[in-house]
């Protein structure tokens, strides 16, 4: 079984559409979403959600204004500016360390388990698919990632499936590391901009970390040829194959506002270099 | 006055926004808080004086005094030490930084150590003072190095946020506490999507905010219904032009070339005053 993450470093630049294609080309997959914060791949999938699961974790602190005595120590203690000056805790501000809890002389305050979101495994015309809501302002996405992506593992082992597709959030933080560790390959998409190309300088510095192996694709490339061939060099003196280019077309657009996998909706060129790339990546 | 442009979805067009922003402005301090992947220096091109670490507080211990009670492990939230017979492991990127360890050592054992998980770089272009964090590659944690940007923000001046993507801890640890947040988004249902999460998000914090529409399509019925019936404000539209996104490929803040754009960000800065003025 071969499992796959795709990732950019910078936002935008095309994982959900990339992966979406994917779901449709890949025969015996379980897909996963791991942008837990801000979800897109089941506006693709439509997914049927059949088992929906609470994600309990870390905890927050709560006051008791009866037994408080205004002290203090909790707030002088409390390195993340989590307690007002009226002894109440922002569950916002506050990452549950308990150190208030432990300290508090007349032991006023409780740790409350907290909820941060929830996950699903759902049934979707391509196949088993699991993915997650994180919370309204909540943190512990790489937990929440890990999870999703343990979920899919047992899935994909009880189907015997051949691939695990992950969709990956953005940036190189905590959620991305969870997306990355452990997979086969890293597909990195990026696009033909100064921002695009640094960005993918990091994620690829990030994967190199975790001993992931990587590929690239452009997407849009030809919105500025100059600075994809720029990429491509790049890429090169890092030994990083360059596996497609896509051009930019109006149907991508298109395909994400009628809900559909790119190589749904368009045939041609673009469906060709998409069907392409999944060759060498699902190989 | 703090404004945050933040956005639920990447690559909608936040950095665009807080740069040309603000160009447009008198006197403002940038600071780029998407420290994962910070771009904002790309448009900006200011000139950098001053570098320093970023650091986080981790445990030290000192094995002269350790008995391996295993109190360290206990209290620690995060799961960040483990107990072996004669050693204590501990893992630096699960640690919070909270204290609790050394706080609670009954051996006092334990002091804190500065460990570095990134960099901050000071700048100046014209009168446009910059800060940027950047997160050191296989850190785990962007929030803290995005709280030490945001204390070097001077309460005199105007300060614009260019936020992370998502609604998750770094985009909140980043517009926490702003005056009023600006959203980008795009007229795809990705974009409208991950907006409609920002907007519970900023909601939850309690701060003003509206929505510029980028890419935006001529005639778009659709959204326009949307956030009239949802009774959002539409700060700007920057329609999508193929200009536009050549000179984001090289690194062109788009007001340079498109002039009529700098009155509409001053009057999209003159309604933000407006508007906080008569919440506050």
């Amino acid at each position: 079984m071969k499992q796959i993450v795709v990732i950019s470093g910078k936002g935008g630049t095309g994982k959900t559409m990339l992966t979406g294609a994917f779901a449709s080309l890949a025969k015996n997959k379980v897909m996963v979403d791991c942008d837990v914060d801000a979800a897109n791949l089941h506006l693709l999938l439509h997914p049927s959600i059949k088992e929906r699961n609470i994600f309990k974790s870390g905890a927050f602190a709560k006051i008791d204004p009866v037994l408080c005595t205004h002290c203090g120590q909790c707030s002088d203690a409390c390195r993340f500016q989590a307690i007002s000056s009226e002894f109440a805790v922002s569950p916002i501000a506050c990452e549950g360390c308990g150190l208030c809890a432990r300290l508090c002389p007349v032991n006023a305050i409780r740790m409350k388990e907290n909820t941060a979101g929830e996950w699903f495994i759902s049934e979707t015309r391509y196949g088993p698919f699991v993915h997650a809501k994180l919370g309204i302002a909540e943190e512990n996405s790489g937990k929440l990632v890990a999870k999703v992506r343990e979920a899919a593992k047992e899935i994909a082992e009880k189907n015997g499936a051949t691939h695990i597709i992950i969709d990956g959030p953005p940036g190189i933080g905590c959620p991305v590391i969870a997306s990355l560790s452990g997979v086969d390959l890293a597909l990195i998409v990026t696009e033909p901009t100064l921002s695009g190309l640094h960005d993918a300088e990091r994620v690829i510095d990030l994967a190199e970390h975790f001993n992931v192996q990587t590929q690239l694709v452009i997407n849009k490339w030809d919105i500025n040829p100059e600075a994809s061939e720029k990429i491509e060099r790049y890429c090169e003196s890092r030994r990083v194959p360059v596996i497609g280019k896509i051009p930019f077309a109006r149907a991508v657009i298109e395909s994400v506002i009628a809900g559909k996998p790119i190589t749904e909706y368009t045939n041609g060129p673009l469906k060709n270099e998409i069907t392409k790339i999944w060759e060498v990546v699902g190989c | 006055m703090i404004i945050s442009v933040a956005s639920g979805k990447g690559g909608t067009g936040k950095t665009t926004v807080a740069v040309n922003l603000a160009l447009c402005l008198e006197q403002a301090q940038l600071l780029d808080c998407d420290v994962e992947e910070p771009n904002a220096q790309i448009f900006l091109k200011a000139n950098i004086c001053d570098r320093k670490p970023a650091t986080v507080r981790v445990p030290e211990i000192d094995y002269g005094k350790c008995n391996f009670c295993g109190t360290c492990r206990d209290v620690c939230a995060y799961h960040a030490f483990a107990l072996l017979p004669k050693k204590v492991l501990f893992f630096p990127q699960m640690c919070h930084g909270c204290g609790a360890c050394s706080r609670l050592c009954p051996q006092g054992t334990i002091r804190e150590i500065d460990r570095p998980i990134g960099e901050i770089e000071i700048g100046q272009r014209n009168d446009i003072r910059f800060i940027q964090g950047k997160l050191t590659v296989g850190e785990t944690m962007a929030p803290p190095l995005i709280r030490q940007v945001k204390s070097h923000i001077d309460p005199s001046l105007t300060a614009i946020i260019d936020a992370p993507p998502g609604t998750a801890c770094p985009m909140v640890t980043a517009v926490k506490d702003s005056d009023f947040c600006i959203l980008v988004t795009e007229p795809t249902p990705f974009g409208m999507n991950d907006l409609q999460l920002a907007i519970e998000t900023v909601q939850k914090l309690g701060i003003p905010y509206g929505v510029v529409m980028n890419r935006a399509e001529p005639d778009d019925l659709r959204t326009r219904l949307y956030f009239k019936a949802h009774d959002i404000p539409v700060l700007l539209k920057i329609p999508f032009d193929r200009k536009i996104a050549e000179l984001y490929s090289v690194g062109i803040p788009f007001i340079e070339q498109f002039p009529e754009y700098r009155t509409k960000f001053q009057e999209l800065f003159r309604f933000i005053l407006d508007s906080t003025k008569v919440v506050a």
